[in-house]
């Protein structure tokens, strides 16, 4: 567990020394947030699709912080270097996905007061719930995102192939955080008939964190 | 215990269609200091990448210290340094051994760390970033992180490039540090007489096959160009 706190720790300094994701991501959450309360009508009931709108915010927002966890390790061949040393191939996977965790939780609790604010969704009505949601589908879209940031990081075309792989992938953790958020968001709360996506988001974050640490040797050593 | 540091048995390693190594034997005995030779695109690199982990072989075997395949205790047990450095440009000089130090499981990565930076005569920008270090220092901080865990084997890949002629005398002096410690070293370079001035041993790739592997003579030192003259392209 050492090890894997030593890879998110350096990577989490490195991103906050140069913070040249983490302002992009909070940057286009912003920019995205501010337009869609432009074009919508927020006077109207804008809390039955205001979820989802708050989901593809993050997870456009998560890919700009995703494309940069492997691609860090280009310069100078450090990946390489990782490679070469003691580290086993999972405790490298999981310390980057921890450190992709932290950076999307930053943009997240800062993209969500504004989302309240424009958009006039009391979010904190279930302040539990929600960061439940929050952190289930956040760990599946940074397990899936790094996963493929570890599998595009040779091409060149990195920054476009990412999303294009990773989005029809999140597919289902987006329904299910959409769908629980939407029933925050109208006053509803989790019913009994919303615990089928919480386990689908739980499901989804056991049975892709198991896969992406048996395959990542595999990915790694070519 | 076995004798031999490296076992490669029938290499072959294919790009495409292209083999870029072609069926490569070589036992390296531990304590031997081999020095790898070969033109540009002779397949050093690769094979240097086979050895460290980084890239598995297309065909064949390599077992290191004994144990075949790509083990963790044989990569604790070895230090690399590849073409380019493996060092953070937004850590500073001290986070970036102590972070290889930690994750080599170096018993005080802090303690080394500073001792490592003081050897390669870096610990006055200790605390500065790596990104602002001339090409020099960032090389003698990359050969720093190599050596920080004392690994019984170093493979180093053109280590001499960008040197100045202290640099170089410094490398040389901390290899045969690690040479007389009884660790092997095996080199890959254009730099024939640095090089062959430390080698107990010396090999030589032509187009990926392992052409020559013998033991480096008088004569070789004092004309290292002999190599190829007697068994390269050039002969």
């Amino acid at each position: 567990m050492g090890q894997v706190l030593t890879i998110a720790w350096k990577d989490l300094r490195s991103e906050l020394r140069t913070k040249e994701s983490i302002n992009a991501a909070a940057a286009f959450s912003m920019v995205i947030l501010v337009l869609f309360s432009f074009v919508l009508d927020i006077a109207g009931d804008s809390r039955e699709f205001a979820g989802g709108l708050l989901w593809l915010v993050f997870a456009f927002a998560g890919a700009l912080v995703l494309n940069r966890s492997f691609a860090r390790e280009q310069p100078n061949d450090c990946l390489d270097a990782l490679v070469a040393s003691p580290l086993p191939g999972w405790a490298l996977f999981l310390g980057k996905a921890i450190a992709n965790f932290a950076l999307l939780a930053i943009v997240e609790a800062v993209a969500l007061p504004v989302f309240g604010i424009l958009f006039n969704a009391n979010w904190l009505r279930f302040p539990g719930w929600i960061a439940l949601t929050c952190a289930l589908a956040t760990w599946g879209m940074t397990v899936i995102g790094t996963m493929f940031s570890a599998l595009t990081v040779n091409l060149r075309l990195r920054e476009l192939m990412l999303p294009v792989l990773v989005y029809p992938m999140l597919i289902p953790v987006l329904m299910a955080a959409m769908k629980l958020t939407t029933s925050m968001l109208t006053g509803e709360g989790v019913t009994a008939d919303d615990w089928v996506w919480v386990k689908l988001l739980i499901g989804f974050d056991i049975i892709f964190t198991s896969l992406s640490l048996a395959l990542i040797d595999v990915i790694l050593v070519s | 215990m076995s004798a031999a540091a490296l076992d490669v048995r029938a290499v072959w390693k294919y790009f495409g269609d292209f083999p870029a190594l072609r069926a490569v034997t070589l036992g390296v005995a531990r304590g031997e200091c081999l020095a790898m030779l070969g033109r540009n695109g002779a397949g050093k690199t690769t094979l240097l990448k086979i050895l460290a982990g980084q890239s598995s072989p297309s065909q064949g075997d390599v077992s290191v210290f004994g144990q075949a395949g790509r083990t963790e205790a044989a990569r604790r047990k070895t230090g690399v340094l590849g073409h380019g450095i493996g060092i953070y440009d937004e850590l500073t000089a001290r986070e970036n051994l102590e972070l290889f130090g930690r994750i080599y499981g170096v018993p005080d990565a802090k303690r080394a760390a500073l001792d490592w930076l003081e050897r390669v005569d870096l610990k006055h920008v200790a605390d500065a970033r790596a990104r602002e270090f001339s090409r020099g220092m960032r090389q003698r901080l990359a050969v720093a992180r190599a050596f920080l865990h004392e690994p019984d084997l170093l493979l180093l890949d053109e280590p001499f490039t960008s040197l100045d002629d202290r640099s170089i005398a410094l490398l040389q002096r901390l290899l045969a540090g690690r040479l007389a410690a009884g660790s092997t070293v095996i080199m890959s370079t254009h730099q024939l007489r640095e090089a062959m001035e430390l080698a107990t041993h010396w090999a030589l790739l032509v187009r990926g096959k392992m052409v020559h592997k013998g033991e480096r003579t008088p004569e070789i030192l004092a004309d290292p160009t002999w190599v190829y003259r007697n068994y390269g392209e050039d002969s």
